[in-house]
């Protein structure tokens, strides 16, 4: 395979395997835990190291996780013992061990060749020269298998948990009552997170683990109200960000992790834009809208105040309305062309309005409402 | 070692100045972190320091200068607008806080390393002391940025002490303060601002990625030895100088040492001997009166005197006690 079609399929399965775990992160508002994690596995990988002096050793991996899982287990500890709230728990916690680990690291530069800076901010365009060889045979980018098999684990564990993440995401309560132990999901769920974290730290770095974790799912959170929807978009999303992110780092030569971050911060910036019902520009429309159906009923009621009275040739003008009840001329129009396709007025010559039987049903229930 | 250390800090001139800029930077990102602790903000420094990266790099692509004043414009302008956009974000979606946070340091994290390498593709090598921004290296602090941090950091503490009546009753009791006819929001901006000022003051030496601890840290060990915000505000800039001469010296002992994470596990240790000893709220102080209580009641006393709440009952601050 070309090179640039490994790193974009490696780019796509790192993508699914950290936005799968990352939906229940966003919605059971953990989501900087996988900060927490993606840092503090270093330690993880160093100590292992030094245990057995092999950098493509699976016992890394298995330290990783550990200090993954410990990370969790640290700020859950600090926060209950009710010295520091949660969110500075974790903002104790992993720099602590991080530091441990980057110390490490420089103590002993010269035997280790785990660069700080690449672990952090990843070099995925050099994943694919770490091959996978079997008796002479190239089976491809080591870390396309591994994350390929995280991939599969975290979908096969979330196919199996789904009624019970579902529950306890949505109603802890509930889930409390009948029956599971929030204790064991939790730290179930925080393992997939912890695995994953490892597996795209060694392979994207970790900026973009967070990046991939948290902003796809939170993009579909604008989107859709449904979970499988949101599992659905998400992956796509987080897919459509790392591919798009590949080519644009490709064409300009830049990092490829920084890229794809970025990607996903505009998908979010967009959404967060142009989502239908829950983006910026639809609520602002929404409100414009119920201002000119209000006013319409305001209109309504004015009429139907002045109707008979001596002055109703002159509050009935359309000009007039300008000063009675502030209206800029533009806006008078959209209100007055709305009440008229409704059919609550209509033009009596040019400069007068007149209400309809339905206008003044209308106005009279707006008055008692 | 100690003989020699202090003796070094008042002599050798490098290191008179990589301890004094350390240290202003650890006394202001302390005292400044205690409004983000108590307001539970703690991850927000995290998510600002990681959004100055890209100011970092902007900048220099702006202006072609790697002097620290325009860097620190640079930071301080994409850290103020991040936190703008969590605010924005957390206003008007039902996006929570944390994940605003995440994918803000994320993004603005991976914009900026675009930004960096961006840069380096450049024919210049100017760009290359960028890089030690990520963790920071206090030995490459000069003279006027010491003095940038201290005028910087004494203004802002300042305007603290200033505005101490506000904002310590935004950080306690914000609708109270509302009801005086105070703007809160404004109380509000001026101590974030306050708070983006101290972290991009403090990148150059601790760097983007560790910065969040220095703020937290030395508040988190401060909050375990009183209850009166003054006190807590001073300890914390005091612990946080403390960690920050510390962690400079600690650099400059061994090659290629980082100066954020000696800094940083300083700190770390400091919280965590605050959490476990200190008077009236460590950890092993309710052990042992745990442990009396109990042989007490074994042997069929009362409990006079016995507080009874839970420690994270007693979380609240300020008042009398």
């Amino acid at each position: 395979m070309p090179l640039h079609v490994e790193i974009q399929l490696l780019a796509v399965v790192v993508a699914a395997a950290c936005a799968l775990p990352g939906v229940f992160l966003v919605l059971r508002r953990v989501a900087l835990i996988s900060d927490a994690i993606s840092h503090s596995v270093l330690l993880g990988i160093v100590l292992a190291f030094f245990w057995v002096r092999d950098l493509t050793h699976p016992a890394l991996i298995l330290g990783a996780t550990a200090t993954g899982i410990l990370t969790v287990a640290l700020v859950e500890a600090l926060h209950r013992s009710g010295r520091v709230k949660e969110d500075a728990a974790i903002a104790l916690v992993f720099p602590a061990l991080f530091s441990l680990a980057v110390l490490l690291i420089a103590r002993y530069a010269g035997q280790i060749h785990l660069d700080v800076h690449s672990v952090l901010l990843g070099e995925i365009a050099l994943s694919p020269f770490r091959r996978w060889e079997v008796g002479g045979v190239d089976l491809g980018p080591r870390s396309l298998w591994m994350m390929g098999g995280i991939l599969i684990l975290n979908a096969g564990a979330l196919l199996l948990l789904w009624k019970e993440l579902k529950v306890s995401t949505f109603d802890p309560a509930l889930a409390a009552s009948l029956g599971f132990s929030p204790v064991v999901l939790h730290y179930a769920f925080m393992t997939l997170v912890s695995v994953t974290a490892v597996g795209a730290f060694d392979a994207v770095g970790s900026i973009l683990v967070v990046a991939l974790m948290i902003a796809p799912p939170a993009t579909a959170w604008l989107l859709t109200d449904r979970l499988s929807v949101m599992v659905g978009l998400s992956v796509a999303l987080a897919v459509a960000a790392a591919v798009t992110g590949f080519w644009a780092a490709w064409l300009l030569d830049v990092s490829i992790a920084g890229s794809m971050a970025a990607m996903t911060g505009v998908g979010f910036v967009l959404a967060f834009i142009l989502a239908p019902d829950r983006g910026v520009l639809a609520s602002l429309r929404r409100r414009a809208r119920q201002r000119v159906e209000f006013s319409g009923m305001l209109l309504a009621v004015h009429l139907l105040h002045h109707e008979g009275t001596a002055d109703e040739s002159v509050e009935t003008r359309v000009d007039h309305l300008q000063k009675h009840l502030r209206w800029s001329p533009d806006f008078a129009r959209r209100v007055i062309d709305r009440a008229e396709r409704v059919g609550w007025v209509r033009r009596e010559g040019r400069e007068r309005l007149r209400l309809t039987p339905l206008g003044r049903e209308t106005a009279k229930v707006g008055m008692i409402r | 070692m100690d003989g020699g250390f202090l003796p070094a800090l008042f002599t050798d001139h490098t290191l008179r100045v990589v301890g004094l800029g350390a240290g202003a930077v650890g006394a202001l990102a302390g005292s400044l972190g205690c409004f983000a602790l108590l307001r539970r903000q703690s991850l927000l420094g995290d998510a600002v320091s990681h959004a100055a990266l890209p100011g970092i790099a902007l900048a220099f692509l702006l202006t072609g200068s790697r002097a620290t004043p325009v860097l620190v414009l640079g930071a301080a302008l994409t850290g103020w607008l991040g936190t703008l956009f969590v605010m924005a974000v957390v206003r008007h979606s039902r996006i929570p806080e944390d994940s605003a946070l995440g994918i803000l340091l994320s993004v603005f994290f991976g914009v900026g390393l675009v930004l960096l390498t961006f840069l380096q593709r450049g024919p210049t090598a100017a760009q290359a002391g960028l890089d030690t921004f990520l963790f920071g290296q206090a030995a490459t602090l000069l003279v006027q940025d010491v003095i940038l941090v201290l005028s910087l950091g004494g203004v802002a503490l300042l305007l603290l002490a200033l505005s101490w009546k506000e904002v310590k009753l935004l950080a306690f009791d914000r609708e109270f303060g509302r009801v005086q006819g105070i703007p809160m929001g404004r109380v509000d901006l001026l101590l974030t601002s306050l708070l983006v000022v101290a972290i991009v003051l403090g990148l150059q030496t601790v760097g983007v990625v560790l910065m969040s601890a220095l703020v937290v840290a030395p508040a988190a060990a401060a909050r375990q030895w009183t209850d009166s915000l003054g006190r807590m505000v001073i300890l914390a800039g005091a612990l946080g100088a403390g960690a920050g001469v510390g962690g400079a010296w600690m650099s400059t002992l061994g090659d290629g040492i980082p100066t954020g994470p000696a800094i940083v596990l300083l700190a770390s240790g400091v919280v965590a001997v605050s959490i476990l000893a200190a008077p009236r709220r460590g950890v092993l102080w309710d052990r042992i009166r745990r442990r009396r209580v109990r042989a007490r009641l074994a042997a069929g006393g009362g409990t006079p005197g016995m507080p009874s709440e839970a420690p994270g009952e007693r979380e609240r601050l300020g008042g009398g006690d």
